[in-house]
């Protein structure tokens, strides 16, 4: 497909759990991978919780899919964005967050961030740059 | 301009549906053109043709498959979301072993890959949903 790259982001506003919101989400996010556009993915709102280290979803009959999200940069989605005062109005830190990590290929492969804090007016300049919103 | 319009909750307890079908017809009337209508999340159950609301009450499937063959409109259920909630068509009833199916006229079964591609395509997407 000879089209033109558009921004593409991924928006996911709900928690984890309770709605399949979150999941299927996550099954758009990895297909669209495929169609080599230029990704990104927000996390905000109750959305933060999604990426919360050591979830155990045993006691709720659900897949755990939270190992998911490491397998981002894997694919290629390097830029992960997290809004701050929606960790901070939920008394969480980056520290409760999985590391998110993608290798560099014009770096001899290093290691390095996917996660992006912004506040709330960054974001909002990020969203406005995109051209498509998927939101979740 | 061309639209892609993506429907993420089902008919009935949510207005999404209702919106995004007067979206799509406003649209329509002012002379823009929808590239494909996309039902994901619990939006897939707009497309069961055994819905049987009251009768006076609308009917949120029957509008879409009017919509469908009056402006030829691509209407698209994701694959994966259909599978869970049970909206079946000739081939997912063959590959599942399933003993019926229910897929109202005008809808297809697709992949999420239709959803992508209608985001590369058009000029806007428009969601609606929570």
């Amino acid at each position: 497909m000879a089209e033109e790259t558009k921004k593409f982001m991924y928006i996911n506003r709900k928690a984890p759990y309770g709605t399949i919101y979150a999941w299927e989400a996550l099954e758009v996010v990895l297909i669209g991978a495929a169609f080599e556009q230029d990704v990104s993915v927000t996390f905000m709102d109750d959305g933060v919780y999604q990426l919360m280290k050591g979830q155990d979803t045993s006691g709720i009959g659900m897949k755990n899919f939270s190992p998911t999200y490491a397998a981002l940069g894997d694919f290629e989605i390097t830029k992960i964005y997290v809004e701050k005062e929606s960790l901070e109005e939920r008394g969480l830190t980056l520290d409760d967050l999985q590391h998110l990590v993608w290798e560099d290929e014009d770096e001899d492969w290093a290691e390095k961030d996917s996660i992006r804090l912004v506040s709330r007016s960054e974001l909002g300049d990020v969203l406005a740059d995109q051209d498509v919103l998927f939101n979740f | 301009m061309k639209l892609t319009i993506q429907v993420n909750e089902g008919p009935y307890q949510h207005q999404s549906a209702d919106s995004a079908y007067f979206f799509a017809r406003a649209a329509l009337e002012k002379g823009h053109e929808i590239y494909r209508i996309f039902f994901y999340h619990d939006g897939v159950n707009n497309g069961t043709r055994l819905t049987t609301p009251p009768q006076d009450d609308r009917n949120v499937v029957e509008r879409w498959s009017e919509l469908a063959q009056e402006h030829d409109i691509d209407m698209v259920l994701c694959v994966a979301a259909a599978q869970r909630r049970g909206i079946v068509d000739d081939g997912e009833a063959e590959r599942n072993g399933k003993d019926a199916t229910n897929i109202a006229p005008g809808f297809r079964i697709s992949g999420l890959g239709q959803l992508i591609e209608g985001g590369v395509q058009s000029d806007r997407l428009v969601v609606f949903g929570d």
